[in-house]
């Protein structure tokens, strides 16, 4: 079994070593949105807003860790349609959790080094340092990684059932919860009903985490649990969701034909 | 018929078996002996496949209709069929890329839809119209792969084939800049990487100058001579098929037409030859396939 998900894992090794637009989607954009927020943050604070808008800078660092998740995993299998390669993979004897754990691990390693790349340049540029955090750091980085995994699951799904149609989904589909995900201001800011919602999403729970702890108040280890527990609950139905949409594309006869999509 | 008729037949078929096989043995001069002897291609009579009332239907239009037949170890079937025939959809079922609507598959006497994973370690597929990732090279896609399959010692393996099918001086050669007959190799050297029991074909040669085409032929020949692999292949060459399949299938709007030996298939048909037949099959209409499917009597599969 793990030298099928390590055979997978190399496979996309191989591609990032040479590949400089590959690179920069883990570094560049990053490095980009950062660059961004952080001078809206230096703004903020010449114009006497208090220091909590550093919030922002680690708001955007933690959300990177969701999106570049969820789209490592997307972009992996896209990858293997766009290069033709996709009967290759699915005629060998690589089971689908094989497959997908493959591709959660490149979507790890991918937003392990975005963090790792963005903490240090917010200690240089802002003299925002993420490891003030703490030991949270562990369940808000594992939170978000298991909800980007979720979230690439069903991303996956329907580019498999509507082929490069639905492509767009890999980028579009985080934003489609950033705003109820509370990720740059206070879940109170929502209208109630919005709250309700974004009280579903493991990530909403990390963020209010967050700041809270850039605040001084203790972690709630009992969000974290809940988050956990949720993000259980996402990926059990991402995995569902991704299961049917296979089911249904081999009943349709789409998976050979995928490139033609 | 007559017995002396029957007689005739049979001498007529000898011949031509005699004739494909001298044939066979001119085409591999410059291997080794030891190289085409080390296997007996002959089909035994394990059957390896065995496909049972098969049908495929998407959106209300039957793409297959429940066809029955199966393979034997070490042969070389060809399926075969005007487009739209319901040949790629049949590889797609066999290679449990698509779900079957009705009947069943057994390959290695096992079933498809409940040990797909057990089968497709024993089993490979290279088809010209898929591809292995263009910006790894030769070496690192046949490392994945090799792995894939879970191969003991893969290096050596990926060396051997990288020289039966000349590829050794691209191994580190990225294969987005490989010409299409070099592609084409490699998707074989992938293919016979697991070193499959049966390997399926899918037009294989397709895209390839004659020249490659005939080389292509030539391996595909030779190892499964050595190995005594069962290839499943389909091909619109009606010449590559003569030459290589020991058996055919004909579909036609999904039914099977026409199967057996090549020469028993055109003098059945009363066709001149075998691209004769594929032509007027495909230009029939579907009583047409009918009619000369059932040539030898026996040969429509009706739902």
């Amino acid at each position: 079994m793990w030298q099928r998900i390590w055979a997978v894992f190399l496979r996309h090794l191989y591609l990032h070593r040479r590949s400089p637009a590959r690179i920069m989607e883990i570094f560049f954009w990053p490095v980009m949105d950062l660059l961004v927020w952080g001078f809206i943050t230096l703004y903020l604070k010449t114009v006497a807003v208090p220091e909590a808008v550093l919030f922002f800078i680690g708001a955007m660092i933690f959300w990177d860790v969701l999106y570049r998740s969820q789209q490592a995993i997307s972009l992996s299998m896209t990858e293997e349609f766009w290069v033709r390669n996709f009967i290759n993979i699915f005629i060998s004897p690589l089971s689908i959790p094989e497959f997908i754990a493959a591709l959660c691990l490149v979507g790890l390693l991918k937003s392990l080094l975005t963090t790792i790349f963005l903490a240090f340049l917010a200690v240089i540029c802002y003299s925002f340092n993420l490891l003030q955090v703490g030991l949270a750091l562990v369940p808000f980085l594992g939170n978000l990684l298991l909800f980007g995994w979720a979230v690439g699951l069903v991303t996956m799904g329907v580019i498999l059932r509507y082929g490069r149609a639905a492509e767009a989904l890999i980028w579009g589909m985080p934003f489609l919860l950033q705003p109820i995900s509370a990720v740059f201001y206070p879940l109170e800011t929502l209208p109630q009903p919005l709250q309700l919602i974004a009280a579903c999403l493991p990530s909403t729970y990390v963020f209010e985490g967050m700041r809270n702890v850039l605040s001084g108040q203790e972690l709630s280890l009992e969000a974290m649990q809940t988050a956990f527990l949720l993000n259980l609950g996402c990926l059990a139905a991402g995995g569902a969701f991704f299961g049917w949409m296979l089911k249904s594309v081999r009943e349709r006869g789409y998976l050979s034909r995928q490139h033609l999509h | 018929m007559s017995s002396s008729g029957r007689l005739s037949d049979i001498r007529r078929q000898t011949r031509n078996v005699k004739a494909q096989y001298v044939q066979f043995e001119q085409r591999d001069a410059g291997h080794s002996e030891e190289e085409l002897s080390i296997h007996n291609s002959m089909p035994s009579a394990e059957t390896l496949i065995e496909v049972k009332g098969l049908g495929k239907t998407f959106n209300g239009l039957r793409a297959v209709e429940a066809i029955s037949f199966s393979v034997r170890r070490g042969e070389i079937l060809g399926l075969l069929g005007p487009n739209g025939a319901g040949k790629t959809t049949t590889l797609q079922m066999l290679l449990g890329l698509t779900t079957p609507s009705r009947g069943t598959i057994r390959i290695f006497g096992l079933d498809l839809s409940r040990h797909r994973r057990d089968i497709l370690r024993r089993v490979n597929f290279s088809s010209a119209y898929i591809a292995l990732p263009t910006n790894l090279s030769v070496w690192e896609n046949l490392i994945v792969f090799a792995k894939l399959y879970g191969l003991s010692n893969p290096r050596k393996r990926i060396d051997s084939m990288l020289e039966t099918f000349e590829l050794e001086n691209e191994k580190h050669v990225l294969t987005g800049t490989l010409s299409s007959g070099q592609l084409t190799r490699l998707n074989l050297c992938k293919a016979f990487l697991n070193e499959p029991e049966i390997l399926f074909l899918d037009e294989p040669t397709a895209s390839l100058d004659p020249d490659f085409a005939d080389k292509v032929r030539s391996r595909l020949r030779q190892l499964h001579r050595r190995k005594g692999v069962t290839l499943i292949y389909t091909s619109h060459n009606m010449q590559e098929v003569q030459s290589l399949c020991q058996r055919l299938i004909f579909l036609a709007q999904g039914r099977i037409v026409a199967r057996g030996k090549t020469e028993d298939i055109v003098q059945q048909a009363e066709a001149a030859s075998l691209e004769d037949y594929f032509i007027s099959l495909s230009r029939s209409d579907n009583r047409t396939a009918g009619r000369h499917g059932r040539a030898d009597g026996s040969t429509t599969d009706r739902s």
